[in-house]
């Protein structure tokens, strides 16, 4: 643990994703606005200027060509107010509440920036990023648990499951994984509820996933197998899966861990490609891949450059992902294949 | 060494076949097919539909359509597209070419490239290039397909350098052939750096790990020791022996590109599988579907076989 923390970008990369995860969580509170509070009359808002005290509010005209011009004026000064009332929203979906992190009374506030509906990117941002992050870590979980509990019965069994256990995990593998997931997703009427895409999304994902971990953690399970305590619990008469869980699982700990971390931005980068098609997260919801959308046409980015905020993030957070994984890797497996 | 080629060989086939099945089943879990909008038409009569449904086999059981166009299929007949109203062999053959040269492109540009930057990186460990090569790599594997596509893209427009995506220009046929070479080159250049720069990021970091430790081990110390130059070294003892894990990467790259390629088809345009797959997908258009997926799948298990045999033939063990 205290190698693990002595590694300056490990400690970055720890606290960027922990303040994600924390912001995500608290999303209606730390973002200024709702993700559907669209603003008819900010379309394409650019950030707005805030100093650290103040900002300025924009003003909107339209020039000659009939175009949106937003210009900060710098004689309305208003307050930026921390703990401001707003919107009315439930806190962990228990509690209502309508106190915001920071805001400003009489304008709005575009941290940064707005899209073409005029919401606000920086609140879209958090609670999208309560859908992108939280598929990471469930969609790698799911797999994995499906991947060790498959991989240590085959390898420990041998013989017959074995070898169809990993037939299957062939096939798996050998998949083009992105036009499955293509197929799979349009098999689906396009009118489903946002929760039913948002589970669909991670059950396609861990059920193509699965298969490379259960063929790492076989081979693990098989070299287990041949040990003496495995002996001894067998001489004692202990069940397969008494033996499994408790002598062959917690061995394969040190690789299962750090590929857990090191899969996780998999899930994510699955999720934002699968939004920004269209075939993920639908709108209204916000997602990190879905906001990606508007910059297809890509004049947009060229016009309103804050779109590409999203993809900021998803690099952050996949960078920050592949740094702790690597260093758990070192740490706790330093002899591996 | 021929008798593992077969047994892989047989070994594929049934895995082609359970991914073309498992496609077929998930196409027709969609709700309606593809004669839905013209069933809505009120001014097609149903008897219009029910002999198009007849025509095109869809009244029938599912497995029972399975197996017939698993039959046309050995017989070289993939079967019709209902939206491009052509055969989907003629179809698809062009855009898989097109997906594979792409990726031949790909994987050139990327082992050209992080060769020699490995070898530079491993010959002054901790040095200025390594230090700067590891940090750009962490950045280059983090960045998604889409945001790299959407940066060259936009540079591009730009600076008007290259063409906006497509494959070829509007007047390619009035151009001499070293003129369409030079255009399908300048359409090449986005979606071949998309897809390389992740690549060349993770190769360079294996490659290089590999090198210091062939470098580091004694047959080189004796190499050098017996008074051979640092190049014949380099070239002759290390680098064959580092290239050794190489050759499995090289028949994954060439599968995984098959797939990873399909994103960046779509977001550049480059008419390949990928963007054909999506496009028939959403037409629910399920030969044309099926056709892709096989050509797909086919790809992919014949990268992997390629793999798997050029790593057979390097480690006589494997072969057992």
């Amino acid at each position: 643990m205290h190698r693990f923390c002595k590694h300056k970008p490990t400690l970055i990369a720890l606290i960027v994703l922990a303040g994600f995860y924390l912001a995500a969580l608290a999303a209606p509170f730390v973002a200024p606005y709702d993700y559907t509070a669209d603003d008819v009359d900010h379309i394409w808002a650019p950030p707005s200027s805030v100093h650290l005290t103040h900002i300025h509010a924009t003003t909107v005209s339209l020039d000659k060509y009939y175009r949106r011009v937003y210009t900060a004026d710098p004689a309305q000064v208003l307050p930026l107010e921390f703990f401001v009332k707003g919107a009315s929203y439930r806190l962990l979906g228990i509690v209502p509440c309508d106190r915001h992190l920071f805001g400003a009374r009489g304008a709005k506030i575009f941290l940064l920036g707005a899209d073409s509906r005029g919401r606000d990117i920086f609140s879209r941002l958090l609670f999208g990023g309560r859908i992108s992050l939280s598929i990471g870590l469930v969609g790698a979980g799911l797999a994995f648990l499906i991947g060790i509990f498959v991989g240590s019965l085959a390898g420990y069994l041998g013989g017959r499951t074995d070898n169809l256990l990993m037939r299957l995990c062939e096939m798996l593998m050998m998949v083009p994984a992105f036009y499955l997931m293509l197929a799979m997703r349009a098999s689906f009427p396009p009118s489903i509820s946002s929760v039913q895409v948002y589970l669909l999304m991670i059950v396609i994902m861990s059920l193509i996933g699965w298969a490379s971990i259960a063929r790492v953690i076989r081979g693990m399970a098989i070299s287990l197998r041949e040990s003496e305590f495995v002996s001894a619990a067998q001489s004692m008469g202990l069940g397969t899966f008494y033996i499994i869980r408790r002598h062959i699982i917690p061995h394969t700990a040190a690789y299962t861990i750090a590929a857990v971390v090191l899969s996780i931005p998999d899930y994510i980068l699955g999720e934002a490609s699968l939004s920004l098609l269209g075939l993920g997260i639908q709108e209204p919801q916000a997602s990190w891949g879905n906001m990606l959308t508007d910059a297809m046409g890509i004049v947009n980015i060229y016009l309103y450059p804050w779109i590409l905020y999203p993809g900021l993030f998803i690099i952050v957070a996949v960078a920050a992902f592949n740094i702790l994984g690597e260093r758990l890797r070192e740490v706790l497996d330093p002899k591996r294949p | 060494m021929f008798h593992y080629a077969l047994r892989r060989l047989l070994n594929s086939i049934p895995l082609i076949l359970g991914i073309t099945f498992l496609t077929f089943l998930f196409i027709h879990m969609a709700p309606g097919d593809f004669l839905s909008g013209l069933r809505l038409n009120p001014q097609v009569s149903s008897a219009t539909v029910k002999a198009y449904s007849a025509q095109f086999g869809l009244d029938k059981p599912l497995l029972q359509q399975y197996l017939i166009w698993l039959g046309n299929l050995l017989r070289g007949d993939l079967g019709y597209s209902f939206a491009y109203h052509a055969k989907v062999t003629d179809i698809i053959g062009p855009r898989a070419l097109n997906t594979l040269l792409l990726s031949v492109v790909v994987i050139f540009i990327t082992w050209s490239a992080a060769i020699p930057l490995a070898m530079a990186a491993a010959l002054r460990p901790n040095g200025v290039l390594d230090r700067v090569l590891s940090f750009f790599s962490y950045i280059c594997i983090a960045t998604p397909v889409f945001i790299w596509a959407f940066l060259f893209l936009y540079l591009s427009m730009l600076t008007g350098w290259l063409p906006l995506g497509g494959m070829r220009s509007i007047d390619y046929e009035a151009l001499s052939p070293a003129g369409r070479l030079c255009d399908l080159a300048r359409h090449l250049i986005i979606p071949a750096l998309v897809l390389a720069l992740p690549s060349i990021a993770a190769l360079q970091k294996i490659m290089k790990a590999n090198l210091l430790e062939a470098l580091t081990s004694s047959y080189v110390l004796g190499a050098r020791a017996r008074g051979l130059t640092p190049w014949r070294v380099i070239f002759i003892h290390a680098l064959k022996n580092a290239a050794n894990p190489m050759i499995t990467i090289f028949g994954y790259q060439i599968s995984g590109l098959l797939s990873g390629a399909a994103l960046t088809e779509i977001i550049t345009g480059w008419p390949g599988l990928g963007q054909m797959t999506l496009a028939a997908v959403q037409a629910q258009d399920i030969y044309l579907v099926m056709g892709t997926i096989l050509a797909g799948s086919f790809l992919l298990v014949a990268g992997n076989l390629a793999a798997d045999l050029m790593l057979a033939a390097n480690d006589p063990r494997i072969r057992l």
